[in-house]
């Protein structure tokens, strides 16, 4: 392939879970164009994620999307270079309607076309970001779906250090706010409730801190929350002392154990990525520790913590630009290793 | 004309070229595969056409109703093609075009499809002898087979999985036993693109972005309002 196929756009669609995102990226020029559509209000009367509203909503969208994102990145569809769309993980219905349509896309188009591993998008996320970090690094992934720390060797090398054992953390944040009372989705609503919290009212262990291991456990800190709000006076100030403790204790479990990972690899790097990612306590916690022991910590810019198409138009065009795509057949992997994943040369 | 046909919204994914009068197609029943299938199967039948796919000039899908990932699988494909290619996208009933499974006769045409949950997808229809193939008798629905409202008619042809599924509660509403009855019957690209054709001649074609999925059961969750109290 020559550098002029290598630098041609390539267009990324995200459709793995409520978000829809749309994405223009060519590799010199970075980021083109992307745009997000979020169907957080439809799922709310629901209370949670309804896929099959999910999936119904996506086929609404995307092409609107598609179409607003390539005009806005003044690319015609005859000059991309290629298609990247989420293959997985996540909701199949979901993602089918996003790998549907891009494979086609890139089919008609006579394109190739690649299947993008969700986390891989959101641990690539900060090579969106100006200076970014170089490998090796340890990525924690944080969202409502994961909580894993990986070792990243490399594009594609990938080797998972610690995984959630129940709760991802961002799932913990979302049943933790409807315990206390709080509408769908409520991790962000908590998020900023701690911000009015008192420090040192309340206390909740940092669970599996005390003894060694990279692994999480995140649904006892639930039940702490539940028999604290239970016995308290249930005043709105004590949900925002609560709130407060809560998300101390994740972030500094989260801190505790990024250290830990940075130790055991020797890297001095540390790629924050994720809808969790997104918190300002934990980004503060973690700028901190870095300036204080020697580690880079990179995250990227807000918008692209959570799901978005810019970081699987990155992902896919590394993929492209090595040679890596996928054949004729719509594929889509609702569950699927990090680690499986094949390396691309550095 | 050449037009382009995808049909996955049950148990069979086929695809169809239409090429003035000649047809190449691909057809296989095969339950989870459709994805798989689904692009082969249209390099397929361009390749025995000698086509490229520039060389198209209208996409045709079967928008339901059905299974609800099949249908949606047949709109994503055709709004890939249509965006890629800039063309015009025609939606057929895949009811209709399983009603074209039936003899070639003047009886009434009752297409069911098994809609899971007790339930069918139904469409009553008769043959007409001009482009446009059929003439629905009455809406579309979904619902119990014993609730089925059908029009009047004297001589009935039965086609499609919901007559496996709920033969007996079918016949009861019929006023005799159908002419002609068959289960093992599904939805075929072929039938999308000969009720398209004259559609898209006809200028009715509509971009990407309209093509849609008809699940006809819109009602797939309860709202925390609706919820039982835990």
């Amino acid at each position: 392939m020559s550098d002029r196929t290598l630098s041609k756009p390539v267009l990324g669609i995200e459709s793995s879970c409520d978000e829809t995102g749309v994405a223009v990226y060519a590799a010199g020029r970075g980021l083109l164009a992307h745009r997000l559509y979020s169907q957080v209000r439809l799922h709310a009367a629901y209370g949670g994620v309804v896929p099959e509203l999910a999936s119904r909503d996506h086929v609404r969208k995307l092409l609107p999307l598609a179409r607003e994102t390539l005009a806005a990145a003044g690319v015609g569809l005859r000059e991309l270079g290629g298609v990247a769309y989420t293959a997985g993980p996540g909701l199949v219905g979901a993602l089918l309607v996003g790998a549907a349509c891009a494979r086609t896309l890139a089919w008609a188009l006579e394109v190739p076309a690649i299947g993008v591993h969700h986390m891989e998008g959101h641990l690539l996320a900060p090579l969106l970001e100006p200076d970014p970090p170089a490998p090796p690094f340890v990525a924690l992934l944080v969202s409502g779906g994961h909580s894993m720390l990986v070792h990243v060797a490399g594009i594609g090398r990938y080797r998972l250090l610690g995984d959630t054992l129940d709760d991802a953390a961002g799932e913990a944040f979302d049943k933790t706010a409807k315990l206390m009372g709080l509408p769908y989705p409520g991790g962000p609503a908590l998020a900023r409730l701690a911000e009015q919290g008192r420090a040192g009212v309340y206390r909740f262990a940092r669970p599996m801190t005390d003894r060694p291991g990279l692994d999480f456990s995140f649904s006892g800190l639930k039940t702490q929350v539940l028999l604290a709000w239970q016995a308290s006076d249930r005043s709105e100030q004590t949900r925002a002392d609560i709130a407060r403790a809560f998300e101390e204790a994740i972030v500094e479990t989260l801190t505790i154990k990024c250290r830990r990972a940075l130790a055991a690899t020797g890297a001095h790097t540390l790629v924050i990525a994720g809808g969790v990612g997104a918190n300002r306590r934990l980004r503060e916690q973690l700028a901190e520790a870095g300036a204080r022991e020697g580690f880079r910590a990179c995250f990227p810019r807000l918008e692209f913590c959570t799901d978005n198409g810019a970081m699987i138009a990155l992902a896919g065009a590394l993929r492209l630009a090595a040679g890596q795509h996928a054949d004729a057949a719509i594929r889509v992997f609702p569950r699927w290793e990090l680690a499986s994943l094949p390396a691309v040369a550095a | 004309m050449n037009l382009l046909a995808i049909e996955t919204s049950t148990e069979a994914c086929s695809v169809a070229l239409l090429r003035g009068e000649m047809l190449h197609e691909r057809s296989e029943l095969a339950p989870r595969r459709h994805a798989e299938l689904v692009l082969p199967m249209a390099e397929a039948v361009l390749a025995e056409a000698g086509l490229a796919r520039t060389q198209l000039d209208g996409i045709a899908f079967g928008r339901g109703p059905g299974a609800f990932t099949g249908v949606r699988l047949a709109v994503s494909v055709a709004q890939g093609l249509a965006l890629a290619l800039d063309l015009p996208v025609v939606a057929v009933s895949s009811l209709e075009a399983l009603a074209l499974e039936t003899p070639d006769d003047d009886a009434a045409i009752l297409a069911v499809i098994d809609a899971r949950m007790g339930e069918v997808y139904a469409g009553a229809y008769r043959r007409t002898r001009d482009a446009a193939l059929l003439r629905a008798l009455a809406g579309e629905s979904v619902g119990t087979a014993d609730a089925l409202a059908l029009p009047a008619a004297a001589a009935w042809n039965v086609v499609g999985t919901g007559w496996d599924a709920y033969r007996d509660a079918l016949a009861a509403r019929l006023p005799a036993p159908p002419r002609w009855a068959e289960a093992e019957r599904y939805p075929q690209a072929r039938h999308v693109a000969r009720l398209a054709a004259p559609r898209l001649a006809a200028g009715q074609g509509v971009p990407a972005e309209q093509a849609l999925p008809v699940y006809l059961r819109d009602k797939v969750a309860l709202t925390l309002a609706e919820q039982p109290r835990a």
